[in-house]
């Protein structure tokens, strides 16, 4: 394979950029394969990648309905973060981190990781309590916390409205210096190259159509591209989870809604980092084309639709203006949206199924970029060893049965109600 | 901006509505004895079907009332509307 560098870029310079390499092929399906992994979103291609990495089983082929990178990696925020409360989630998500931190040396593509900080915002005394207390579960899980008085806010976003006459004053915040965003596309595109240089198939505008289970055990799917054999099956399609899962006559607790998020024209350089609105659900950064990266609620209802409707955008941006008014002088550029897979519990699941052979990689809920490289990572241990790491071994399937639920936000058994 | 019929109420926008819910999902009677795996089956499995699908909706800012709408999760197309007494089929 061709590295990417400065040198590469000047060669290919003199023969005007015509003759670069194809980054991935473009494979017909051979008929059977050690493990077919069904998704090539970011999750899918991780897990493809760490697979033949750490694992060295290279007969793997990613089966994606659409595109490679046309799902919710090329639909979210961008945001990189490990500031949870719940040890669980907290070292499956700095594991993360420390895979982020290398990435683009580690794919030779440049993911433009960029960890320039996320603060929440707090609004009253009693949410400042509960940030103290997240930061402090955080620190003792190594993760890095910081809390910021009304006074600390101020100095790192002076354009937030901190006049006398606002409804929600800012009291102060939980910063993680070391969360940050990456550009989504390219962390895509580098899993994949890398990927289709181990070996592995990257089979695109190939839909599963069913499932060739036999006394319990997978024996292979059905596509609309033909039969493909495989010892083993990993399901990593995010919202569409539940259609495949109806397939398999299973059922999960799992609910696809719809979410957005919106972007501004570019304007010049004022936000540094990530900022989240404490008192409604907004969250802001500033992309390095200078626009202005928005999001917050779900539209609230059952939802494949890829798209959602005006009165969530509204409501939103309306969060977004009583914390940074400046926002009402800038135009909308578009806005977008993706099919969440919400678990009942606000957290993922990284398991092995009833099904010999069959694992489940699902219930991303809004957070699903931060954590793809960590996903592929343990979901490739879990597929390649048949148990799940120390790192997923609380994000199982039998949480909602046992009792054992990862409720970070606290928000019940229905996390798309908060 | 989706537009529901109120069965009591008549045509109004979805700002006045808050969601259910899967319409479907039958809480178990009072008192009856049931397995742990039927009551996480209650709490916690959904179906979540791409296409048709019944769903609960309130009348939040309206008349208050609970309202069953038949609505496709794919085109987000709302076929009927019933009170939550009816049946949809």
């Amino acid at each position: 394979m061709q590295k990417y560098s400065v040198f590469s870029l000047i060669k290919n310079a003199f023969s005007n950029h015509q003759n670069w390499e194809v980054a991935w092929k473009d494979p017909t399906p051979k008929s059977e394969y050690d493990v077919v992994i069904i998704g090539g979103g970011g999750h899918g291609l991780a897990t493809a990648y760490y697979l033949a990495k750490e694992h060295n089983i290279r007969n793997v082929a990613i089966i994606e309905k659409g595109w490679i990178g046309g799902g919710n990696v090329g639909r979210n925020t961008t945001i990189i973060r490990s500031n949870f409360m719940y040890d669980a989630n907290a070292r499956f998500n700095e594991f993360g981190m420390d895979l982020w931190r290398n990435l683009s040396q580690e794919l030779n593509f440049n993911v433009m990781f960029s960890p320039r900080g996320i603060i929440n915002l707090a609004h009253s005394d009693a949410q400042m309590n509960a940030y103290a207390r997240r930061g402090n579960s955080m620190r003792l899980n190594g993760i890095d916390a910081k809390l910021l008085d009304r006074d600390e806010v101020k100095k790192l976003i002076p354009m937030a409205d901190f006049s006398d006459e606002v409804r929600f004053p800012i009291f102060g915040g939980l910063m993680q210096p070391s969360a940050g965003t990456a550009r989504h596309d390219a962390v895509a595109w580098g899993y994949a190259r890398q990927a289709d240089d181990m070996g592995v198939d990257i089979i695109q505008h190939c839909e599963v159509t069913g499932f060739d289970v036999v006394n319990g055990k997978i024996k292979g799917i059905r596509t609309s591209r033909g039969d493909i054999k495989a010892k083993k099956v990993g399901l990593c399609v995010a919202g569409s989870t539940n259609i495949l899962a109806e397939k398999l006559n299973m059922t999960l607790p799992i609910e696809t809604h719809v979410l957005q998020a919106c972007v501004s024209e570019p304007v010049k350089p004022l936000l540094d980092g990530v900022v989240t609105f404490g008192a409604g659900h907004f969250y802001i950064s500033q992309s390095d084309k200078g626009e202005m990266v928005m999001g917050g609620d779900l539209d609230g209802y059952n939802s494949y639709a890829q798209r959602g409707n005006l009165p969530t955008i509204q409501h939103v941006l309306t969060g977004g203006l009583a914390l940074f008014p400046f926002l009402s002088r800038l135009k909308m550029l578009r806005t977008w949206g993706g099919i969440m897979d919400m678990s009942m519990d606000g957290s993922p699941i990284i398991d092995k199924t009833h099904i010999e052979g069959l694992y489940l990689n699902c219930g991303w809920c809004y957070g699903g970029f931060k954590s793809t490289p960590v996903s592929g990572w343990t979901f490739a241990h879990t597929i390649a060893q048949d148990q799940v790491h120390e790192l997923n071994s609380e994000l199982r399937l039998n949480r909602f049965s046992t009792g054992h639920l990862l409720d970070e936000k606290g928000l019940g058994t229905k996390t798309w109600i908060g | 901006m989706l537009y529901i019929k109120c069965p009591y109420c008549g045509l109004r926008a979805q700002k006045e509505f808050s969601y259910g819910g899967d319409a479907t999902v039958k809480r178990p009677n009072i008192n009856e004895e049931i397995s742990s795996e039927d009551w996480d089956n209650f709490v916690y499995m959904r179906k979540s079907p791409r296409g048709k699908h019944i769903e609960l909706w309130q009348h939040i800012a309206g008349c208050r009332q609970w309202i069953k709408v038949q609505r496709d999760t794919a085109t987000h197309e709302i076929f009927q509307t019933a009170k939550v007494t009816e049946e949809i089929r």
